[in-house]
């Protein structure tokens, strides 16, 4: 795939280096793919001219075929900043890619303007472009995607974070309202957070509230019984509540077993429990 | 070698594990413990163990074994204090510790021990 010629394309480029810079700015903005909602105009000047210099500097080092080799270190690094950054302002995986695809046209109208007269080295520097546009563009997407899911990531762990409250209803009783799936790696978190608040606060009662818990398989309910059981190591005692009646059915078609748990429908009653057992009392004022 | 105190208050034989549990010494409690119950007459134990950071699966069942043989010979037994990490430890080790009893602090623990021997004695 390469000639035996040496490439004119490092030379061509840092000759043309401003009008190659000014053609790519205009394709980039013609093309519904800039996003210059999202990005201002001096960002995107500013990140084109610096990833065209690298790739100046990465031509002109020798290293014309292979955008993985060393040469091409400083031309990655800046597109791995880029992606990243574009990951966060919301661009999609198409308008990331457009950034190095449509450097493309400019270099191809450059090959095309110089070299005109010698059919054979347009095709072949054409080729060359096309490959290393090629492999820049997928690298792109990989360092965007890598962006993507580091944020998704960091968003799940947030999310852990938030979803767990332990809250305070009265002296020495505890709540613990839980919404949404619960996985291993969150009813870890909700049992630490509800253990050590019991140690904080000397509660003597948890209520786990399973309202919002949109299904109960027995995955679930061991992690709930195990919570259960680690809070009862601990000198507390704990209610479950908010067991829907098809949840009920379920616990008792899976077989499960949770004979050993105080268990009340609605956290209103298992509160009225509570106050019982620590010896607490409402009474409603009559006038 | 150094063992564990036992305290005496009242009824009720007090143990409070202030160091590293290691196997040995947990033996070595064991016999001195129901040793103690049997020659004082006591009707409850206490042990605190708030000051425990490290369980392993040994030293779970020491203390299940502790609490059934005090039951054996009429005495009722509480753990205090068990801090989050070691009960989350013991649970995913699959030792829930049943039929022992289990209390947030001593004063509470003391409490609930008075509570059941005061049933018990009925």
């Amino acid at each position: 795939m390469t000639s035996a010629t040496p490439s004119r394309l490092p030379e061509l480029v840092s000759r043309n280096a401003k009008p190659l810079l000014a053609s790519w700015l205009a394709h980039q903005r013609a093309s519904s793919a800039a996003r210059l909602d999202l990005i201002s105009n001096s960002e995107l000047d500013d990140q084109s001219k610096r990833f065209l210099a690298s790739v100046e500097a990465a031509l002109n080092a020798g290293s014309y075929d292979d955008p993985s080799s060393n040469g091409w270190t400083d031309a990655r690094e800046l597109l791995r900043e880029i992606s990243r950054s574009r990951a966060i302002q919301g661009f999609s995986p198409n308008e990331t890619a457009s950034f190095v695809f449509s450097l493309k046209q400019p270099l191809f109208d450059l090959v095309r303007r110089e070299l005109g007269a010698q059919p054979q080295q347009v095709a072949d520097e054409t080729w060359r472009i096309s490959l290393i546009v090629d492999q820049l563009g997928l690298f792109t997407m990989e360092a965007f995607q890598q962006s993507r899911e580091e944020i998704i990531a960091r968003q799940q762990q947030e999310l852990l974070e938030l979803s767990t409250p332990v809250v305070r209803l009265w002296d020495r009783i505890l709540a613990l309202p839980l919404v949404g799936t619960l996985d291993s790696a969150r009813t870890q978190v909700v049992m630490e957070s509800l253990l050590e608040r019991i140690v904080e606060t000397g509660s003597e009662v948890a209520i786990i509230d399973i309202t919002g818990v949109p299904t109960v398989d027995t995955l679930v309910a061991q992690h709930l019984l195990k919570t259960v059981a680690a809070t009862r190591l601990m000198g507390a005692d704990c209610i479950i509540s908010g067991i829907r009646p098809q949840i009920a059915q379920t616990i008792v078609h899976l077989g499960v077993d949770l004979g050993a748990v105080i268990t009340k429908a609605t956290l209103a009653d298992a509160f009225a429990v509570a106050l019982k057992m620590t010896g607490a009392s409402l009474t409603s004022r009559s006038t | 070698m150094d063992r564990i105190p036992i305290l005496k208050m009242g009824d009720f034989l007090l143990v409070t594990i202030q160091v590293d549990m290691h196997d040995q010494l947990a033996l070595q409690l064991q016999e001195d413990l129901t040793a103690r119950i049997s020659t004082d007459s006591a009707t409850g134990v206490l042990i605190d163990i708030s000051s425990l950071d490290v369980v392993d699966s040994f030293i779970g069942r020491m203390i299940a074994n502790i609490s059934a043989m005090a039951r054996v010979l009429d005495a009722q037994t509480v753990v205090t204090g068990m801090r989050p990490a070691v009960a989350i430890t013991l649970v995913e080790l699959g030792m829930t510790l049943e039929g022992v009893l289990t209390a947030l602090n001593v004063e509470r623990g003391m409490a609930l021990l008075r509570q059941k021997v005061a049933a018990h004695g009925e």
